[in-house]
């Protein structure tokens, strides 16, 4: 009844798409997935930054990394494979060289690290702690794409609550962590990462898939295996978001596969807090706009009046 | 500025067994240079995510007009290839950084294959600034030679086949135009061809830049996909390139 109730109000408020991600304060729910927005600046033409909820900067090391060799990148029916392993120019050169140009756009920039042992994951976090206008991190535990390290951490409940531990004492703002779905149960380790003391986790990362030339009869990418990412992904990861949401108490964000509004919906309705949009940025630079307008076209005509309404709806008797 | 922008096609016209030319027509055409590219949507093809990387053939900014020069290389250019006149096309673009446009001097123009496809926009442009580019165009066979005509308009054009069917008998690098000398060498092919072509360049010590098609995903320098090795580094290929100067690349020649 009382929905009902709401609904004759429809067209008289906008939803209210805000909310507060474990202290983070977000404008909408909707963010980009590291390693397929760049900087952001690669996508000015398309998109005012200002509007997004967060936007994830790609993996930043202690160091700078080549990343692998080519062919990284081998699409599938629905989706990609990429084997990039975390090029960037390490994390001096973001914030003498980037960092300023991202500190004055008025939405959450968010640097996600990544490492190949637990001191340059704290090394990393110490200096982005002191950054006035990164206000969260994303604790990179899930690169499938690096030998040495990444997923190593995010696929053993002990060494992912341990880097989470460790990191979690020397920054002191929003952490957040990046999960692997190439685990036997990710409730075991959102669980313990919880615990370890993250702020949110983000879930999931690219999922471990390979693909064959069978002209060359060799891997098609230079590392053999790579990470699947893309449409194809997403009953997959809408699988694990609910699960993990049905466990920890921290805020959840969603991620893998969304490619329109209606896909990050069924993600919030799933129980995720908030949302990610990776790989339909490569399709639609525009894509991120589409969906913060269809999430609140979808609320205002279904008469809700917070996105915080239909997180976890599915849940609901 | 980038924009993505829905074509009209206005034509599509089949030049041999694997080639077509897309005549495509928008008000909002921007300025693009010569050895740019666009990323082109492909819709309705099952197996077909991203979007695909074509050269900017030829542009016409009086009217509006867009011409893409496309080989068959799979499912997506194959599902490309049968757009009808009417339909929409939704383009990323211009892309890439395009080719360094001399002043003066005499240039060598090498295409090969589909290769072709940005050579005739940069001889274009070439003839237009009063110089006189050579075009030499490498194919297997007479059959894979198009638009002869066109070419034919702005340079001098010259033919290789590797079976003798039509021009000098066997590769670009084997022509006899070379024996000339050249100020400037633009290449676009295979990567064996330019291989070839960036190795005649460094002997002559003639400034030679070439056109790389790595496989790519987003064309705006964000995913890194489509990398390749230069001597300070990995460069995006869609954002630092399409076009590179071969003393930048670290090819083995």
């Amino acid at each position: 009844m009382y929905g009902r109730f709401r609904i004759q109000y429809k067209g008289f408020n906008m939803a209210d798409l805000k909310l507060n991600l474990n202290g983070l304060k977000l404008k909408n729910p909707v963010m980009t997935a590291s390693g397929t927005f760049g900087y952001g600046l690669e996508f000015q033409d398309f998109v005012d930054l200002n509007k997004l909820g967060a936007f994830i900067v790609k993996g930043t090391t202690i160091n700078q990394r080549e990343g692998n060799p080519y062919p990284r990148m081998s699409e599938t029916p629905s989706g990609m494979l990429n084997a990039v392993g975390l090029q960037n120019k390490g994390v001096d050169y973001f914030i003498e060289n980037i960092y300023p140009l991202l500190k004055d756009i008025n939405s959450n920039v968010i640097v996600n690290v990544s490492g190949a042992t637990i001191s340059d994951y704290i090394a990393t976090a110490e200096k982005i702690n002191d950054l006035n206008h990164i206000p969260a991190i994303e604790l990179n535990i899930s690169c499938p794409n690096v030998k040495e390290g990444g997923m190593a951490f995010g696929t053993n409940v002990c060494s992912a609550a341990e880097v989470v531990a460790a990191v979690r004492k020397v920054y002191n703002k929003h952490l957040m962590v990046k999960l692997s779905p190439n685990v036997t149960d990710i409730r075991a380790i959102a669980t313990a990462v919880e615990t370890a003391g993250a702020d949110s986790v983000s879930l999931i990362n690219t999922l471990m898939g390979m693909a064959v030339n069978v002209k060359t009869r060799k891997p098609v990418l230079s590392t053999v295996t790579g990470g699947l990412s893309g449409a194809c992904v997403k009953p997959v990861a809408l699988r694990m978001v609910w699960q993990v949401a049905s466990v920890v108490k921290i805020p959840v964000v969603g991620l893998g596969g969304i490619m329109n509004a209606e896909d990050a919906l069924e993600f919030l309705m799933a129980g995720a807090n908030a949302i990610q949009i990776g790989t339909a940025n490569f399709i639609d630079p525009t894509i991120t706009m589409k969906v913060i307008e269809g999430i609140n076209a979808y609320l205002d005509e279904n008469g809700f009046t917070s996105v915080k309404e239909i997180v976890g709806i599915i849940n609901q008797a | 500025m980038k924009k993505i922008i829905d074509f009209t096609v206005r034509d599509n016209r089949r030049l041999n067994k694997d080639m077509f030319l897309l005549t495509l027509h928008s008000e909002e055409l921007p300025e693009m240079k010569p050895g740019q590219f666009v990323n082109v949507r492909i819709d309705n093809s099952p197996h077909t995510f991203l979007r695909r990387p074509i050269s900017v053939h030829d542009i016409d900014m009086n009217n509006g007009l867009l011409y893409l020069l496309v080989k068959i290389a799979g499912e997506g250019t194959e599902h490309l290839s049968q757009i009808r006149v009417n339909e929409k096309l939704n383009i990323l673009l211009p892309l890439g950084n395009g080719f360094t446009m001399p002043d003066t001097g005499k240039h060598l123009l090498i295409g090969g294959g589909v290769g072709v496809a940005p050579i005739l926009f940069l001889a274009k442009e070439m003839n237009r600034k009063g110089l006189s580019p050579i075009v030499l165009v490498g194919c297997r066979t007479k059959e894979d030679i198009v638009l002869q005509e066109t070419f034919g308009n702005y340079c001098r054009l010259l033919h290789t086949t590797e079976d003798g069917s039509y021009g000098e008998t066997g590769y670009p690098t084997q022509h006899s135009v070379l024996a000339e000398n050249f100020d400037g060498i633009y290449c676009c092919g295979p990567e064996a061809m330019m291989k070839a072509v960036a190795r005649y360049a460094t002997q002559k010590n003639i400034e030679c830049e070439v056109s790389l098609e790595n496989m790519m995903a987003c064309g705006l320098g964000a995913c890194l996909c489509c990398v390749t090795e230069t001597k300070e580094g990995n460069k995006c290929v869609c954002t630092e390139g399409s076009v590179f100067n071969i003393k930048d690349l670290t090819w083995q020649i």
